[in-house]
This record gives C-alpha cells, structure tokens and sequence, in this order.
C-alpha cells in the first residue's frame, strides 16, 4: 500500500531548521535599494562598500567552516535541538570523544605477533588518517567487493599485525574507528562510485529504495520523501552518514553505520543482515554518495 | 575501560568561582532492563561522586538510576588557595575511579 499523505505524520509541520548562514553567525544585510544608494554621498557609498567587503570576508571564513548543508542535502545536526547540537560541538562534554581517546590508546598499542602497532606502520594518525574517512567504503581489488573502514582496520590487524580481528561493533572496534575518522572531521564526504565500485553502488541503490518488513516501507519512503517532518515524537532526518560512528542517545553509547541500518531495518519490522554484511556495505556506498560534499562530524551526537 | 575527564581552570584568582567539569565512561546500568533470556541485568551505576580541595571536601553528590551512561557533571567552588583537587567516582561494584587536578591561585 503505498504511502498517502493522509498518514498523521504527513500532516505534522515541517520543522525549521537554522540556515547554514545563520549557524555560523553571519547576518544577511538586505542590499541597500537603488534609490537609497543614489542618495548616499561618498562617505556611505564607501561605508557601504567597506561593509560589504567585511561581510564578503565573513563568509569567506564561514566558507571554511563545516558544510552542514550541501545544496539539497542536510546533515543530521540540522535536524538536532540546540542543546543536541551544542553538545556535539563542545570537545569536552561529547561522549564520542571517550571512544576517540581510547581509539588513542589502541593506535600505539603492540598487540600482535608481529610486534608492531597501527602507529608502527602508519606513525602519526593526524597525518596519514587525514581524509580516510572520507573515501570509505570504497572498492578494494583484492577481495573484489567494497571494504568500509572498520574492515579495513581489521584487515590490517590480520594482515600486517598477525592479531585477531575484532569483532563487528566491539568496543575496541569503534573505538579505533572512531579515532581514524575523527582525523578527517571537517573534510567533505568523497566516495568513488564509478570503475569498479559502480555495481556495488547499485546494488546498494536498490536496497535503499526497496520496500521490506512488516510495515512495507523502504528507506527512500522516510528519508527522501518525508525528511524534515515528525515520525511520532522524533523528527526524520534524511539518514545522512557523515556523522558515524555516532553517540546515540538511544543507545547510550556509540555505534556504528550497520548499527543503524539494522535499528532501522528491525524498526520497520524487517530481517536486518548481519553487521558488517556485504548487503550493508554496499548500502553504506549509497548513502554516503547521498550526503557527497557534507563534511565528517565523527563521533557525532545524534538522538 | 576508565576514560575520564576533568577541566579545571589552571589558574584562578583568590575568591574567584571557577567551573569545574567532569565526564566519566560508565554504563549506569539501571538495574531495571532484562537481558535477552528474561533476567534481571544487575544494577551497577555510580552512586557517589565528590571532589575533595586540598584534603576538604567541597563538593559532593550522590546518584541514582536515572543518570545516563557517560555521566556529565559540571559545578562551581570557589578557589581558595594553590593546590590539589581530588575527584572520586564510586559504583555498586565497588569501584572508586579518582583522578587529580592543580590548580594556582594568584
């Protein structure tokens, strides 16, 4: 049955959200009329242009700041309350930073047969880590399909360290992850989807627009169709990634992309697939293609 | 896993209110929640917290089931003299997780 716009929360208002511009704090001053302007004598036109040359500089420095709107696409922080948004921001009160300094720790830790660390191979995270995050999942020849990060982390524990790999969505896991990914926080999302990954994202596209679970509802029904307006008590947001590994309220702890794919698919009353499945990482391409040019907010706080 | 952290201003002048914050990674477990075969998970939450300036305590709280994971807890003293703050986080199990600060007042 498909959805009408008859359902209680089709009819819900839509939420208003700060503007890009007004999140970082720039006033948008109405141009002064013609009329005005010809009035003006040479001290104001020159105060004017003088304005507007500050104003031009202002947003060139919020131009650096973090894209939390791209064109059409809103990342989940647009859709936080102040106080959700506020925490996020503040390094010292956001949970997720806990599982970035324990990620901290595991990057120097010797734990493997080899003898070596991620630091061993890698050295300092703030370099070599910068802009990962950015680029996965993305499609690794060796094993034919799509890698996410937190397979590629394991993969490098199995590979180069000789350590057991941790399993999907243990502590350690996110933790690591989480550290890597914070090393990119404030780069814009830059995902491959041509070459080989082209089938995968495909694939992840038809998973995201297929109906499932009791309730017959697909991914695209809530976050495309109905983003911005209110689920029972919860705002919809448009399923953005940009932000994962997430703290979430709800949990009330950390967790990651799979995590979430399979809340929702079991909110829907659906099969989830095992974390960490192929099904999962292709959909994870999609949606992260779906928030391209948004800028990473690892660990962010979302509801 | 005892991440914790406190911020304490550096220095501070004498009389002045400082904030002090503080976060810890705890899971506050309720007490109340059941695990997937029906029992009872065991409560295990942080029921003390105080800060201890200089060997005097100065602040203190004690909580209960309805504090979220990762407790968060910002409060006000006055910075008296230079020296040690000490913080004292105590669970049901038993566990104090405790960490130190300094401070100088000019």
């Amino acid at each position: 049955m498909p959805l009408r716009p008859t359902l209680p929360w089709c009819r819900a208002l839509p939420v208003s959200s700060l503007s890009l511009r007004e999140r970082v704090g720039v006033k948008v001053a109405a141009p002064p009329a013609p009329t005005q302007w010809r009035r003006r004598g040479f001290l104001g036109k020159l105060s004017v242009c003088i304005y507007a040359a500050l104003l031009a500089l202002d947003i060139a420095d919020a131009g650096e700041s973090w894209l939390y709107s791209v064109e059409d696409r809103r990342s989940g922080y647009t859709y936080l309350s102040e106080e959700n948004q506020r925490l996020q921001d503040d390094d010292f009160a956001n949970p997720g930073l806990l599982w970035v300094e324990r990620g901290r720790e595991l990057w120097q830790q010797t734990d493997s047969t080899a003898g070596t660390s991620c630091a061993g191979c890698h050295g300092d995270a703030t370099a070599s880590m910068r802009g990962v995050r950015t680029r996965y999942p993305h499609f690794d020849p060796q094993k034919g399909k799509l890698i996410n990060l937190e397979q590629q982390i394991n993969r490098c524990r199995a590979e180069r360290m000789h350590a057991s790999s941790y399993p999907y969505e243990s502590d350690a896991l996110l933790a690591l992850t989480t550290f890597v990914a914070f090393q990119s926080r404030g780069l814009p999302i830059d995902v491959r989807i041509d070459g080989p990954a082209q089938s995968f994202f495909a694939a992840g596209k038809t998973l995201y627009e297929q109906r499932r679970g009791q309730l017959d509802l697909a991914c695209h029904h809530c976050h495309d169709r109905y983003a911005g307006q209110r689920l029972r008590g919860d705002v919809i947001s448009q399923g953005q990634t940009n932000g994962f590994p997430i703290y979430r309220h709800t949990w009330q702890t950390l967790g990651s992309t799979h995590r979430m794919f399979a809340w929702c698919n079991t909110s829907v009353r659906s099969e989830p697939y095992p974390l960490g499945s192929d099904e999962y990482v292709n959909l994870e391409l999609f949606v992260a293609w779906c928030g391209r040019g948004l800028s990473v907010e690892t660990p962010a706080v979302r509801r | 896993m005892a991440e914790l952290r406190v911020r304490v201003p550096s220095t501070a002048r004498q009389g002045e209110v400082i904030e002090i914050k503080t976060l810890l990674a705890h899971p506050m477990e309720t007490g109340h929640r059941r695990d997937v075969y029906g029992k009872l998970v065991p409560r295990q939450i942080i029921h003390t917290f105080t800060c201890i300036y200089n060997g005097t305590e100065v602040f203190r709280a004690d909580w209960h089931p309805a504090v979220a994971a990762n407790p968060y807890l910002a409060f006000f003293t006055v910075a008296t003299e230079s020296g040690r703050l000490r913080f004292e986080w105590i669970d049901d199990e038993g566990t104090v997780y405790a960490t130190e600060a300094d401070i100088t007042v000019v």
